[in-house]
């Protein structure tokens, strides 16, 4: 990111894009996911039309939500503990912010280009957990700590499968750096046909599976969402949170939806490249230029396809059991990963 | 590190770096033994792993940082708290919370500090550590997969007979 668009850029100028940089990954796909999925396609699955009021099509209610949310009085419950009570947002934004540092958007488009962004990345998303259990404590509402537990647990077990699936792809791409992982994919071949490069989605088609699995559970959203059953639990850790500190949960939910279907689309989609062989690309550094605006429109869509799917999933599927949704981590998705990882690694030296 | 700032080769922001994520660690390592609420205890710890993590980071251990973040704020720290919460976890200041001898406390700490830094010091004397970059994580794998495969595979076993050992505790049907 030293030139961008053949501009040099001095350092301060680069750490400053980078701050911008990252807001706007935060925050233009949770716009974009709550407006295009949570209000509209939402309501068309429910035959009805969704916000229509605020600007064209609704398109303008997120303004209206967010002011909504901004000028509302910022309770506390009496018996809660205060200073938890208010940092526990902040600790499950930042782990939102830290995951986002690590996606690459095009050859020179990333914040930070870590030789494990893959771990990192994985790490980074479980402080979120640590922030849901303090959020569910703080409160002093049972309720809430009923469903901060419920979230711990499930978290916990369905971050395994998560870093387990992973596991295929880095094997297959011999590298835990998205930016190589990237490149392996577009210029690989599957059995000597180039066309298409190498996207995992084929190779790793049941890493992909259980990667998306879990995200479903990372992000507690239905038909995982036990932590925050509404029918029960009356949302679980978020129940005393009002006004900005709600807005942040809300933020930073529909954020990592769309950082992990950013993520899963580096892992198994070919992230920002196109397979090399369809402009006959030699290497990356005479298209560079134009790569790097490219690159972040087709992450753009490669998200919206892997968010509407979540999304699909989320609006269609009624709620696991607590038990069922223990024993499909640890009975089925964990299993079935570790054979994954076994039989990639066999695949990869023995072909 | 801070002892070689006489040479001209340090590097001067890793140094400072160093002193300021340390001087919170300390604050923090100390709030966790001072604080007066289990939970509250637990979080200033979460503060001291991550300092931690910061200064793997720092030295240029890329791969040790994320484990450290995954491991100990991903997960002990995680458990620690869902065990704390399961258990009693009450709002405000608990009573009872110090051990009566915390006092041996002091002196075991001041000799491990001795012990550490008369190690370290004996160790590397006036060496500068190379400026150098992340070490590959490929590199670091050759050498876990060959000449330290069998302490790796040794400390895997340690972690076996730990699960196994919880499991033989939790089962009903003795």
């Amino acid at each position: 990111m030293s030139a961008v668009l053949a501009v040099e850029v001095p350092y301060w100028g680069q750490s400053l894009l980078r701050v911008l940089g990252g807001l706007v990954a935060v925050l233009l796909p949770a716009g974009t996911i709550v407006y295009l999925f949570l209000f509209k396609m939402m309501s068309f699955m429910q035959s009805r039309l969704g916000p229509m009021e605020a600007g064209p099509y609704g398109s303008l209610q997120l303004v209206a939500e967010v002011g909504k949310w901004m000028q509302k009085e910022d309770l506390a419950p009496e018996n809660a503990d205060r200073t938890i009570f208010k940092m526990a947002p902040l600790v499950v934004l930042v782990s939102t912010f830290l995951l986002v540092a690590v996606i690459p958007f095009g050859p020179d488009a990333y914040f930070t280009n870590f030789a494990v962004g893959v771990f990192f990345g994985l790490a980074v998303s479980s402080i979120s957990v640590l922030g849901i259990l303090i959020a569910g404590w703080a409160s002093a509402n049972k309720y809430s700590l009923l469903g901060g537990l419920r979230a711990a647990g499930q978290l916990i077990a369905y971050e395994l499968p998560l870093v387990l699936a992973t596991l295929g792809v880095v094997i297959q791409a011999e590298s835990m750096n998205f930016q190589e992982i990237v490149v392996a994919q577009n210029t690989g071949a599957i059995f000597g046909f180039e066309w298409l490069g190498n996207p995992f989605i084929f190779t790793q088609f049941i890493g992909f599976l259980i990667f998306m699995i879990a995200v479903q559970a990372e992000l507690t959203q239905a038909p995982f969402d036990m932590p925050i059953a509404e029918s029960e639990l009356v949302s679980g850790y978020m129940t005393e949170y009002s006004g900005f500190r709600f807005l942040i949960f809300f933020i930073a939910e529909f954020a990592t939806a769309g950082i992990f279907a950013l993520i899963a689309s580096l892992l198994f989609l070919g992230g920002w490249g196109v397979p090399f062989v369809w402009f006959d690309w030699n290497s990356l550094d005479d298209v560079s230029w134009w790569m790097n605006l490219v690159g972040p429109l087709i992450m753009l869509t490669k998200m919206l396809l892997l968010t509407f799917i979540i999304m699909w999933v989320r609006f269609s599927y009624p709620r696991f059991r607590e038990d069922q949704l223990q024993t499909f981590a640890w009975k089925v998705l964990i299993p079935l990963s570790l054979a994954n990882i076994g039989i990639t690694a066999i695949l990869k030296v023995a072909v | 590190m801070i002892a070689q700032a006489a040479s001209d080769s340090i590097n001067v922001a890793q140094n400072v770096g160093f002193g300021i994520i340390a001087a919170l660690m300390i604050f923090a390592a100390l709030s966790v033994v001072t604080t007066r609420n289990v939970v509250h205890a637990a979080l200033w710890l979460v503060l001291v792993l991550a300092g931690v993590a910061a200064q793997y980071i720092l030295a240029a251990a890329e791969f040790v940082a994320a484990s450290q973040v995954l491991v100990y704020i991903g997960a002990v720290m995680v458990l620690f708290l869902f065990g704390i919460m399961l258990t009693r976890a009450q709002i405000g200041h608990e009573k009872g919370l110090n051990n009566p001898t915390w006092a041996l406390g002091i002196p075991v700490a001041i000799v491990l500090l001795g012990l550490l830094a008369w190690v370290i010091i004996d160790a590397f004397e006036d060496d500068v550590l190379p400026d150098r970059g992340p070490t590959p994580t490929v590199a670091l794998s050759d050498q876990f997969l060959s000449i330290y495969l069998i302490p790796f595979l040794a400390l895997s076993f340690v972690l076996l007979a730990a699960a196994i050992g919880a499991i033989v505790l939790a089962r009903k049907d003795r």
